[in-house]
């Protein structure tokens, strides 16, 4: 079915406009014609058209011509003399009746007109919006290819060089080199995939019980590479209950928000998750000890493509995008902020079922071994 | 004597360089680059490993190891750029030991191998199974953990049995669910997080970072024994 926005916000169909501008000209109408004592047919045809303008505004042009038919035909029934009777008496009222239709027509067509001026001009902007994304995508993307490309290319090529001019360190370092940008390269495409499931529409997201001290040993395990030089570390209560989400989507968040810190912070610096609950949700806070982000760019960092003004070459400014995404496929909400104490604090919130497990050890029966 | 591994993948690339990393390392390899090529050397060689793609060009990679498992147990590895869930559980249920999503490291792929190799040559009568800081022995039904004995849960006890039986392997919610509690509990996830939470406190008493039982993310588990 066709649908269209309201500038409300507000979705309506096609026959939902209809009975809208039918109910509104027999409702106006009807006030009319209670108040018939006080204003002559004059007065009711200009409200009339008043309210078939409003109207115009908002609908599509045949829901706007059925109410310009209707309220003509009302106001020649109830208000033209002689009332109730589609009879008109004098040639002045043919006149009226004629010029009343007139009007509400060229009402409906103009209003009709401007708005769909309005929305070429809607498209336009929107195309020049996609061209800018599209551009800064590229530009990130030729980036962040080219940059380990060139390096496992120009590596390889010394390597393949005979006679060879290296020696076992110098092949060594090259090698490492090589090792370095492919990762790399490997995860810019994971985080391009990612993004194209969010973009399509076809994240499907697969909820089951998840154990928050496992998700988190995990995603460390997977970080550790990018983050030897940093210290990882994690507070989840004893008997943390377990929670109904979806295990590989909250690891790629977890491990999105870790390896941003890994990048981003000096060598040393900490990475602390920890997880609470306050009984219909999942708290999770991702904190770091190293400069934090500038004020005026927090509320920036988690749109698309966005990178930090003064931040260091390399990522697509995909990472944070997709953490979010994320958060929100699970009905969540994450926010940032600078920590007092310096550094920076993500807080995430997602309503979750919970469980306790009350398979308590003591109920099963001791195993028979001793 | 060398193992033989057979290798089902349609690029060139990757053939040549599983060839270099596995002969480097005192593997003999044998190459088929179509499923066809690839049954008729699995069925004539008699290979004591298997490396298959899924993205075949003749046909799909989970019919192959259909097929493969109609006549042969020879263990078998599934290489592939399919990283969805569902494909790596098909292949699991299908009879494949291992999958490995590609990229893949150099380092994991040798482990793995190892693994699967170690699972032919496995002695099936062992009583006690050791490792470095734990041993169960399956006679008397104890677990040590570093010399002290630790009480296990009868529940527990099979949980721990069947993760060093299949070591190296990667068993499936499901699979663990259904040797364990039986078919009308294949959806009780939350049994097995609490059990392996529980059997993880125990094994490790503690200990960060040394993990024997991995979580494959939304497959299941690997218990790891030595590495």
């Amino acid at each position: 079915m066709r649908e269209k926005k309201f500038t409300t916000g507000l979705t309506i169909n096609r026959s939902m406009e209809y009975l809208i501008s039918a109910g509104c000209i027999c409702a106006v109408s009807g006030i009319c014609f209670l108040l018939s004592g006080y204003i002559g047919p004059e007065g009711s045809a200009f409200i009339l058209l008043l309210v078939l303008s409003l109207i115009a505004m908002f609908f599509d042009i045949l829901p706007v011509l059925l109410a310009a038919t209707l309220s003509a035909l009302i106001w020649d029934y109830f208000f033209l003399l002689p009332r109730f009777n589609f009879r008109v008496g004098n040639t002045e009222d043919k006149i009226m009746l004629s010029m009343y239709f007139l009007i509400a027509l060229i009402n409906a067509v103009l209003t009709t007109k401007i708005r769909q001026i309005e929305k070429l001009a809607r498209q336009k902007e929107e195309r020049l919006e996609t061209v800018r994304l599209y551009n800064t995508l590229l530009n990130s993307l030729s980036h962040e290819f080219r940059t380990p490309l060139s390096t496992i290319i120009a590596a390889s090529d010394n390597l393949m060089m005979v006679p060879s001019h290296l020696n076992e360190e110098m092949k060594g370092s090259l090698v490492t080199e090589i090792s370095i940008a492919s990762l790399r390269l490997n995860r810019q495409v994971e985080n391009l995939l990612n993004m194209s499931r969010l973009e399509s529409g076809f994240l499907e997201i697969k909820k089951n019980w998840c154990n928050l001290t496992e998700l988190v040993e995990s995603v460390f395990l997977r970080v550790q590479e990018s983050a030897k030089n940093h210290h990882l570390e994690s507070k989840i209560p004893d008997n943390f209950p377990l929670f109904n989400l979806d295990y590989g989507l909250m690891e790629q968040v977890l491990y999105n928000l870790s390896h941003n810190v890994s990048q981003y912070t000096p060598e040393n610096s900490t990475v602390l998750i920890s997880a609470s609950t306050d009984g219909s949700s999942l708290h999770l806070l991702v904190e770091d000890d190293g400069p934090g982000f500038p004020e005026e760019e927090i509320p920036f960092v988690f749109d698309k493509f966005y990178r930090l003004k003064h931040s260091k070459s390399g990522g697509t400014g995909l990472g944070l995008s997709i953490v979010k995404g994320f958060i929100h496929a699970h009905r969540g909400q994450i926010e940032l902020e600078n920590r007092k104490e310096g550094g920076a604090r993500f807080r995430i919130k997602i309503p979750s079922e919970q469980l306790y497990t009350t398979l308590d050890e003591k109920h099963e029966q001791r195993n028979s071994g001793h | 004597m060398n193992n033989e591994i057979l290798v089902i993948d349609d690029e060139l690339q990757i053939r040549k360089l599983l060839q270099i990393t596995l002969e480097s390392h005192g593997y003999n390899i044998l190459q088929a680059a179509t499923a066809k090529e690839g049954l008729v050397l699995a069925s004539q060689k008699n290979p004591d490993l298997i490396l298959l793609d899924l993205g075949l060009p003749d046909q799909n990679g989970h019919l192959t190891l259909r097929n493969l498992r109609e006549w042969s147990s020879t263990p078998l590895i599934i290489l592939s750029v399919q990283d969805k869930e569902e494909d790596i559980i098909r292949a699991l249920d299908n009879g494949a030991n291992d999958y490995l999503v590609k990229p893949f490291r150099t380092g994991e792929l040798l482990a793995r191998i190892r693994t699967a190799l170690r699972d032919v040559n496995r002695e099936e009568n062992n009583q006690v199974v050791s490792y470095k800081d734990f041993e169960l022995d399956l006679g008397s039904q104890i677990l040590k953990v570093n010399g002290n004995l630790v009480p296990l849960t009868q529940t527990q006890y099979a949980l721990l049995v069947l993760f060093t039986r299949y070591e190296g392997r990667v068993m499936t919610h499901q699979f663990i669910l259904r040797e364990i509690w039986g078919d009308q509990f294949l959806d009780q996830l939350q049994y097995l997080r609490v059990f392996v939470a529980q059997l993880r406190k125990k094994i490790h008493q503690d200990k960060p970072g040394t993990t024997h039982i991995s979580t494959v993310s939304g497959i299941g588990y690997r218990f790891v024994g030595q590495e």
